[in-house]
């Protein structure tokens, strides 16, 4: 038996391939909008990977260090070290900020400044190029996708860092790429105030008689002292023994230490979960919408070809043809407009992903998942074209 | 073929009902033999398209018997089930403009109907490749419907309706939108085809060129048909 779609579709390829890459490109949209989601799923992922813990210690009654403000003193990891259990405990702080390429002559660029010790955990896990931060002080590692070179230096608060290393998939869970510097400028960066700050509180503590009392001497001082070093944290990242369970770990951090601890299953349930789960309804709308225009789309094309054709499918009624040929044939066409699309939807999608400025993640498994949708919706889309169809009335192939 | 290519007795056809029924067709014989042309004849209104309806199967006569060869179609509100297997097996159609399915070519504009009747597709390209070489357009045999003149693509049609092999071919205005040389042509072809494969054939037109080129025509006035002798002229 001759195949009817098949060869009305080669008959008017052009009009079937111009409206396939039109949905496909749709569908491209759709394939895309999935794939932004699951590249946030799977940043937040390599981010919880490559920060080298087992459990994430924070402030108590916090969802810190990603989801919410988290700080700590810098002292807390030693009491750390003598829990049982944990074999390396190291400070981290992350602060979200715009930091300046070249001197702030060249723009700037936004990131998540980390502030770790070298050697320990929350250390970048890997290098593209460069190398490891060695120095005590003003040296960065960077993410490829900051766009910064090996030898830039760029400007974070006071103070300017010569980029030494560069990483990659190193993105806070908001997509910023991160820039590594130590510990100490980190802390420095993130809460000292600047020299007018200082001297404006000094000139306050000053005139507090209950820190300025005479009657004691160095109090003021040490007072004054205490405002202008930062001893605060805001995570410490924990790394359990061999062998051990990291919920046994973190269960007596909990209970003695009064902080809060996480394991990894537990950051992760706040990241993707909690920290995300509003990006994801977002998307989530927009692949419901996107669903229905793709189907109204197809059902609009497929209905409106088939009107073209309405004389020849009286015809061929008249001729003896079975409603249900008629239906196949009306339904290969639109599965046929469907399969283009999803073929132009999925190399367009592999196309532009990654200009995307966040990762794009675009699974197998979606893709063979949007197939079947694509398929569905073409073939619920084309109903409508078949009851016009089988409504047509072979009597009016005959004149009069 | 024995006996009748198509008889119809006494065949109405009634629209509506109470005040507002309307009969198209009150009293309608006719009989057309396996190998004849007989011309059907009549003013607008007359029921020359209900007549072609129900003889086409696609709307049923309210009253009245038809028999196709030796089967019974029709008789007073029986009828057979299958009436779609029934247009594709037994009944051609010619229509006023060829309506070629435009994405098929030529050939399977032919072949489409066996296959739709379960045979395989050699035997219905064979089959449309016989009829392409009797109607002389064999060698339009690939080309698609709207590379071919008038006349090709109303060879084809009539080409596609004797696929099956019908007992009957109904042709509705077939030379209508034709010259006079090509509607003769057209009426030659017809009166070959009904000879050669005895198929009865009813020509339902207005024009007046080929009229008297029937032996036999059936006028209807009314919903009512008279038979008188046609010239016969030799085309």
């Amino acid at each position: 038996m001759i195949s009817l779609a098949g060869r009305d579709i080669l008959h008017s390829w052009g009009k079937f391939v111009f409206t396939g890459v039109g949905l496909g490109l749709l569908i491209g949209a759709t394939l895309t909008m999935a794939g932004v989601y699951r590249g946030m799923v799977d940043d937040a992922r390599v981010l919880l990977d490559n920060s080298g813990a087992d459990i994430w210690v924070v402030q108590k009654d916090t969802l810190g260090p990603y989801a919410e403000p988290s700080s700590l003193r810098d002292d807390a990891y030693r009491a750390l070290l003598g829990m049982p259990g944990v074999a390396r405990a190291a400070n981290v702080t992350y602060l979200n900020m715009q930091v300046q390429r070249g001197g702030g002559n060249a723009g700037d660029v936004r990131v998540m400044v980390v502030g770790f010790e070298p050697g320990q955990p929350g250390e970048p896990a890997y290098l593209v190029a460069g190398r490891q931060i060695t120095r005590s002080h003003y040296e960065a590692v960077a993410d490829v996708r900051t766009g910064f070179k090996l030898g830039e230096r760029i400007r974070i608060r006071r103070h300017e860092y010569e980029v030494v290393g560069l990483t990659r998939r190193m993105v806070s869970s908001g997509g910023d790429p991160m820039v590594f510097i130590p510990l100490r400028d980190a802390q420095e960066a993130q809460f000292l105030k600047d020299n007018d700050a200082i001297v404006n509180e000094r000139a306050r503590t000053a005139a507090n008689p209950a820190l300025n009392r005479p009657g004691v001497p160095g109090l003021l001082e040490a007072i004054q002292a205490s405002q202008t070093t930062s001893r605060s944290v805001n995570a410490v990242l924990v790394q359990v023994r061999a062998g051990q369970d990291a919920e046994a770990v973190a269960a007596p951090i909990r209970r003695w230490k009064h902080l809060e601890a996480y394991t990894r299953a537990q950051m992760e349930e706040i990241l993707v979960a909690k920290l995300i789960a509003t990006s994801a309804k977002q998307i989530s709308m927009f692949l419901a919408i996107l669903a229905v225009v793709s189907a109204a789309i197809v059902a609009f094309i497929i209905y409106t070809m088939t009107l073209g054709k309405i004389r020849e499918i009286a015809v061929l009624k008249l001729i003896g043809t079975r409603s249900r040929t008629i239906a196949g044939m009306i339904l290969q066409q639109a599965l046929g407009l469907g399969f283009i699309g999803f073929v132009v939807g999925k190399i367009s999608s592999a196309l532009w992903a990654p200009f995307f400025p966040k990762y794009v993640l675009l699974l197998p498994a979606d893709a063979v998942r949007s197939f079947a949708a694509v398929m569905i919706i073409c073939a619920i889309a084309s109903t409508l074209a078949i009851r016009a169809a089988l409504r047509v009335d072979p009597a009016t192939a005959i004149g009069g | 073929m024995d006996g009748f290519g198509i008889r119809i007795e006494g065949l109405r056809k009634r629209y509506g009902t109470g005040d507002t029924a309307v009969d198209a067709l009150k009293e309608v014989n006719m009989t057309v033999a396996p190998g004849e042309v007989v011309g059907l004849i009549g003013p607008s209104g007359s029921g020359k398209t209900t007549l072609l309806k129900c003889l086409g199967a696609v709307i049923e006569p309210t009253a009245g018997r038809m028999t196709l060869g030796d089967e019974v179609i029709y008789d007073d509100g029986w009828k057979i089930s299958d009436l779609k297997a029934l247009r594709r097996d037994r009944i051609g159609f010619v229509f006023q403009a060829p309506y070629l399915i435009p994405f098929l070519d030529v050939t399977d504009n032919i072949a489409l109907l066996p296959m739709l009747a379960g045979r395989p597709n050699g035997a219905a390209r064979a089959r449309a490749q016989e009829l392409l070489e009797a109607l002389d357009v064999a060698h339009r045999a690939r080309a698609e419907p709207s590379q071919l003149s008038g006349g090709e693509q109303q060879r084809v049609a009539i080409a596609r309706a004797l696929a099956n092999q019908p007992p009957v071919i109904l042709a509705d205005e077939p030379t209508a939108p034709l010259d006079s040389e090509r509607a003769l042509a057209v009426i030659r072809i017809l009166n070959r085809m009904a000879r050669q494969y005895h198929t009865a054939v009813i020509v339902v037109t207005h024009d007046e060129k080929i009229i008297p080129t029937f032996k036999r025509i059936y006028h209807i006035r009314d919903g009512v048909t008279h038979e008188e002798a046609g010239e016969g002229r030799e085309v």
